[in-house]
């Protein structure tokens, strides 16, 4: 406890904590979209011909595609021609060691509570981390290629391992998915890859770190993990970003891929910037993220804390077609002020004796809308497919929204489907109770929160679920009153 | 240490405390009895700052200060500590967490040093060993799924480890078989010190067969209607309410 409260004691006395921008040169696209601007990127990329084609056709794509409505969230009209599509922190030039990597930049890792220097030390973590749409720093990547394991970033995969980048790619989140994922996939930077190979655990955690730097620059990752035969990997994303006052655009695609018997967990704690207490400015997060379980018994779990963004627009998914495969979401969401939240996930079964875990945790607090959406697909094929859901809702205050939409479509009468939902406020008697205890009115309801969101904690590693917790503290700190 | 003077309380407009006094001094023992629905737990939860409560007039000092003045857990670190008579559920806190983390906040507020965890692990250990509770539950949630008796051993076990000035019980002993009564009476009469005072909130006198009160006092209808010793409590065992209402109501208000 005494972490999260000093967390929240030092949130008292400042603004937005990561709200700060660093000024390292880059190199940046005037304002616009158009094909130019996708080869351009390409080309300043050194992609090969394919990839630019890959991009192009996405981009033609788009252009027919209209932005969805249908999400529970409501905002101004995005001017896609009033963005930058590209930006490139300096030097680009490849780094051996640290020292050569920009003071300004360490810094900004440092305020992070990320130093690169105790990354090294730091048993069991390595880091990616992208700054902007560049890649800058790989760490440990010795190590893992040892093992035969590839942990790198998206435009480095491209130039070394074209053939394994051409076979996934798109595989599970088509360039013509959604209106963003096309739109991603036409300009997408750069992003992470990660490939281990058949038989192989890897050792230690693999996180990237995603940070929102040049104004007005859109930000378009790109996410590629795929783990063979027996393959089992955990992967963390976390995100903050500096304090802005327009509204920026977050379109990211993550595909995931695991064949027989491999294993993905993909946690993510999203904090980007969610806008002020009027909600002025924050980040539009519109992302899609999605697994295909295609061996057998292979395995993906979701696991998401979402407190940041001003829009957040996300489902991560999982394909069942692998026979016994296993899909897993647990989910924390937390809206506050004027933040809107419509996400939730989908489970598409396809193969026999599948099964899926939906726990989804919404707390919403001040004038804030969060959705859970969630589909759970049993195909014609998908016999003794299995699927137990939990969606519940926490209010704080009563300007708040909260709201549940479950799909359903069942095709096979073998299936066993659960559903369980509820609602509640935060109690005032458990208030009281812990308050008469001693506790002042914010830890009580911290403990609160977070003893209704442990289910979701506990599938987080160690380090993440401090943060998570640190995080819940800050987002929900003022709420009530 | 606690000076109660006539005080009046509302719920939704409805008077219930119609004009308490009652003082208590450091080491003193108070029982409150009552018939059911006479305003003992409304006195309680009045004296722990209940926000649904509405104090119309009257005042209450507690160690020199206006403790209507005071917000919940500020009188919970000034040492004022209230047994439940329904504990409270928290899913997903662990009750050793909840331990933890509510002694190092009185701790700090009254300026001690916070306890780490290894003299934390100890002081439970040895707290728990007087109230008679199963080790077990320090792992589960706090309260849930805890049968009536561990709710209650739970409650004398955070007084244990809280060290309160002020312990107020709230029926504490309602539901509760004979063993889990010895229990609780045995961790008031060892907490029982010439600093430390007691309310005791009950319906029955059994209680105070194994906690013996300095005073007695009987709450009907909003008023305390008699006070004495220890011998009011066997009276009322042996005649019961009926002849507190009768003189009670004789008497014009």
């Amino acid at each position: 406890m005494s972490d999260s409260m000093q967390t929240l004691e030092d949130h008292t006395r400042s603004d937005y904590k990561y709200g700060f921008t660093s000024n390292f040169e880059s190199d940046t696209f005037p304002k616009g979209l158009s094909e130019d601007v996708v080869r351009a990127i390409s080309l300043k990329k050194n992609e090969p011909e394919w990839l630019t084609e890959w991009r192009l056709k996405a981009y033609r794509h788009w252009l027919t595609m209209k932005e969805p409505k249908w999400p529970n969230v409501k905002y101004p009209p995005i001017d896609y021609q009033d963005m930058i599509y590209y930006s490139a922190p300096k030097p680009k030039k490849l780094l051996n060691s640290l020292d050569e990597v920009d003071p300004e930049l360490l810094e900004t890792f440092n305020k992070l509570g990320i130093p690169l220097e105790e990354q090294k030390l730091l048993a069991g973590v390595a880091v990616d981390a992208v700054i902007d749409s560049v890649s800058v720093k790989t760490t440990y990547k010795e190590k893992l290629a040892e093992l035969g394991i590839i942990f790198s970033s998206f435009s480095e995969a491209v130039k070394e391992h074209p053939e394994l980048v051409r076979k996934y790619l798109g595989s599970v989140v088509p360039a013509n998915d959604n209106y963003f994922a096309a739109l991603n996939s036409a300009v997408f930077s750069d992003g992470s890859f990660v490939f281990i190979p058949k038989g192989v655990r890897c050792p230690m955690e693999l996180s990237t770190y995603f940070r929102i730097n040049e104004r007005n620059t859109g930000q378009f990752e790109r996410t590629l993990i795929v783990a063979e035969e027996g393959g089992h990997v955990s992967y963390l994303e976390g995100c903050t970003a500096p304090m802005r006052d327009e509204n920026q655009l977050h379109a990211a695609v993550v595909e995931l891929v695991t064949l027989d018997n491999a294993t993905i967990k993909y946690s993510t704690v999203q904090n980007w910037y969610p806008g002020d207490k009027d909600g002025k400015g924050g980040i539009y997060n519109f992302v899609t993220k999605r697994g295909l379980c295609k061996g057998y018994k292979s395995k993906i779990t979701w696991t998401q804390v979402e407190t940041g963004s001003a829009i957040t627009w996300k489902y991560p998914s999982c394909v069942l077609m692998g026979d016994n495969s296993v899909g897993e979401f647990y989910s924390v969401a937390v809206t506050n002020n004027y933040q809107q939240a419509d996400t939730g996930t989908k489970m598409i079964h396809l193969g026999k004796n599948t099964r899926s875990t939906i726990i989804s945790k919404g707390i919403s607090a001040g004038f804030s809308d969060n959705s859970y959406r969630g589909l759970v697909k049993i195909g014609k094929k998908a016999e003794n497919a299995h699927n137990f859901s939990q969606c519940d809702s926490l209010l704080m205050g009563d300007k708040c929204g909260a709201h549940t939409f479950p799909y359903l479509e069942v095709e096979n009468n073998s299936a066993k489907v659960e559903h369980e939902a509820t609602t509640s406020k935060i109690g005032e008697d458990q208030l009281f109770y812990l308050m008469q205890r001693g506790l002042s009115e914010e830890d009580a309801i911290n403990m609160i929160v977070n003893g209704y969101c442990k289910e979701v904690f506990n599938e987080l590693p160690m380090e993440f679920a401090v943060e998570a917790q640190k995080l819940l503290a800050i987002s929900l700190e003022g709420s009530v009153g | 240490m606690l000076t109660i003077k006539d005080i009046k309380v509302s719920i939704e407009d409805k008077e219930i405390l119609k004009g308490i006094n009652l003082e208590v001094k450091p080491g003193e023992v108070h029982a409150i009895m009552g018939p059911n629905g006479s305003g003992k737990s409304t006195l309680a939860n009045v004296l722990a700052g209940r926000e649904e409560y509405e104090v119309t007039s009257g005042s209450i000092q507690y160690l020199g200060e206006d403790l209507l003045e005071m917000e919940v857990d500020e009188r919970a670190q000034a040492g004022i500590f209230m047994a439940f008579q329904y504990p409270i559920e928290i899913p997903g806190v662990s009750t050793s967490n909840f331990l933890k983390s509510t002694v190092n906040a009185v701790r700090k507020a009254q300026g001690k040093e916070e306890l780490n965890a290894l003299q934390m692990l100890k002081l439970i250990r040895e707290k728990i060993q007087m109230v008679g509770m199963n080790e077990n539950l320090l792992k589960r949630s706090l309260n849930e799924g805890f049968s009536g008796g561990e709710k209650k051993r739970s409650e004398m076990l955070q007084m244990a480890l809280l060290e309160p000035k002020l312990a107020i019980l709230d029926e504490t002993d309602s539901g509760l078989d004979i063993d889990a009564l010895r229990i609780v009476a045995e961790a008031v009469n060892q907490l029982r010190n010439e600093n430390r005072s007691f309310i005791i909130v009950t319906h029955y006198q059994r209680l105070l067969d194994y906690i013996v009160p300095d005073h007695v006092h009987v709450l009907y209808n909003g008023r305390i209607v008699k006070s004495g010793d220890k011998s009011l409590a066997l009276e009322l065992e042996e005649k019961g309410y009926d002849w507190i209402k009768e003189e009670a109501d004789s008497v014009p208000a």
